[in-house]
């Protein structure tokens, strides 16, 4: 039974790094970009949060009507500001960039919110419980998970369904033709970081009412992220779900053998997984 | 002679660093379907770029209904009403054949072109519109790259190499079905390696040599000697 919940915490775990991962997936499909920044922009969502919740005293999840178009906005001045610039043939320059871009922001948190540990206080959601067959199931990390579905169901949606996820294809398959359709291939860009800090600030906002948080968490949330996107393959937004359940899994499984083995095992899981399938478990057939 | 809907003056264009077009004088009349023949390496494909807003130039230098143009990204070119079919077709390949399609006419500019005259020109498309576009032959992906094309109800539309890679037959076909879509009062520019192709379908020509227009003049009546020496320059 222990193990039994330790696969149904980490299932529900890896909600969250689905979370972290939905917007690094949906960056990397449309634009090609690896957003180093990524995590801290996690983070900045997550300190957003808090200063709506504390400024206007919101609920978290009601803040979030705040925050996610606070960061798609910020998302949008973003690419349009500065990423756009550094997208070409050489793929160093957005690599270097978006480096650049996670020291200012964690430097920048630093400095405005200082290096003491922060969490979001969202009540009694944090500790309700749902208990079933002798498993105890948080509300908290539940909902997490829901969201995450939900939230990948609607990015599905949006791809394949409506006229802007066709603007995305298209200019990720070709960014010269489908300028030539009438798309500003920068505007759609900025739109797609709109989009995916949006998902971001929803990412930044579960963390940080799941756990304490500093400046400094941002590098390790990217690296959850990208793992999810790996395992899961490329451009498959369900299989960074599944990427991400993964890796949840194999942390909770680890840190049940040996409290201190808990992110060894998810790298370790994730490095398996690379050797054997290098292009993920659901990598997109037309890849 | 009208007022010309494309007026090319003194163009010159670049392929990267290289310059591939040297003071390229050339004007479309409305509703006029012009050819533009020479080698590889003539300069054709820098010309469509240029027009189409892929390459950027000074702004006089391309004119659409009097209006410089030549510094205006693609997509802003669209927006005016000039559309591209480009060389090797070019399709989405994450898109339907019918999305491909759609996109085409995402511009929102009114005209007799939407899907379904779409597909009453090129049938077989409506069979396999939930396709990929990758999965049709070339000469179907070919009939998509036209219909995107003609999808945003284009005023001059640029045909580049639009039988490269097909069999014959399709070829004839395709050509076959040109003045049934050319003639809704449309303009056209018609790239082609094809010489006699290319003559037929148009009333007038363009002969690119070495990025200088080398010969011009009415499709109907030129003499073959007076295209091979434009053609390939030899005296």
């Amino acid at each position: 039974m222990e193990w039994l919940n330790a696969v149904v915490q980490g299932t529900l775990l890896g909600g969250l790094y689905a979370l972290f991962a939905a917007g690094l997936s949906l960056i990397f499909g449309v634009m090609r970009l690896v957003n180093i920044a990524h995590g801290d922009l996690i983070v900045l969502g997550a300190y957003l949060g808090l200063t709506v919740t504390i400024i206007l005293g919101l609920h978290p999840l009601l803040a979030l009507v705040i925050v996610v178009p606070a960061m798609a906005l910020i998302g949008y001045v973003l690419q349009r500001g500065i990423l756009n610039h550094t997208l070409g043939k050489d793929i160093l320059p957005p690599l270097l960039v978006t480096f650049g871009l996670s020291v200012i922001i964690q430097n920048a948190l630093l400095e405005t919110y200082s290096a003491d540990p922060q969490k979001m206080n969202a009540g009694a959601l944090e500790t309700a419980s749902l208990s079933a067959g002798g498993l105890s199931v948080g509300i908290l990390p539940l909902l997490t998970f829901g969201i995450a579905i939900a939230v990948i169901a609607s990015l599905q949606w949006v791809f394949y369904r409506t006229a802007l996820g066709r603007a995305f294809r298209a200019t990720s398959d070709n960014q010269e033709i489908a300028q030539l359709m009438g798309l500003n291939r920068r505007h759609i860009f900025g739109l797609a970081m709109a989009l995916a800090l949006g998902v971001t600030a929803i990412a930044g906002i579960m963390l940080g009412i799941r756990t304490s948080f500093d400046p400094s968490i941002g590098g390790g949330r990217l690296i959850f992220g990208f793992e999810a996107v790996i395992i899961g393959g490329l451009g498959n937004l369900w299989g960074t779900l599944v990427g991400g359940v993964i890796l949840g899994v194999a942390q909770t499984i680890g840190a049940k053998i040996d409290p201190g083995w808990q992110l060894l095992a998810g790298h370790i899981t994730f490095l398996v997984i690379l050797a054997f399938k290098p292009n993920g478990l659901f990598p997109r057939i037309n890849e | 002679m009208a007022e010309p809907i494309l007026k090319l003056g003194d163009l010159d264009a670049f392929y990267g660093d290289f310059q591939a077009l040297y003071g390229v004088d050339l004007d479309v009349a409305p509703g006029e379907v012009l050819a533009i023949i020479g080698a590889n390496g003539a300069g054709k494909t820098t010309l469509m770029r240029s027009i189409s807003g892929l390459s950027q130039n000074a702004a006089e230098m391309v004119q659409y209904r009097g209006e410089a143009i030549g510094a205006l990204r693609a997509d802003q070119v669209a927006e005016k009403g000039i559309a591209l079919v480009p060389e090797g077709r070019q399709l989405f390949p994450s898109l339907s054949v019918e999305e491909n399609l759609i996109i085409g006419g995402q511009i929102g500019r009114k005209g007799p072109w939407a899907l379904d005259a779409v597909y009453k020109l090129f049938p077989i498309l409506k069979e396999r519109r939930h396709q990929q576009s990758t999965s049709l032959s070339g000469g179907q992906q070919q009939m998509v790259a036209i219909g995107r094309a003609l999808m945003a109800n284009p005023d001059l539309i640029l045909f580049d190499e639009i039988s490269l890679g097909l069999a014959p037959i399709i070829i004839k076909d395709i050509y076959a079905a040109l003045p049934g879509i050319i003639g809704e009062g449309m303009s056209a520019l018609i790239v082609e390696q094809d010489i006699t192709k290319a003559l037929s379908v148009s009333q007038r020509f363009y002969c690119l040599q070495e990025g200088r227009v080398s010969l011009e003049g009415a499709s109907a009546t030129v003499a073959r000697e007076d295209i091979s020496r434009a053609y390939f320059g030899v005296e």
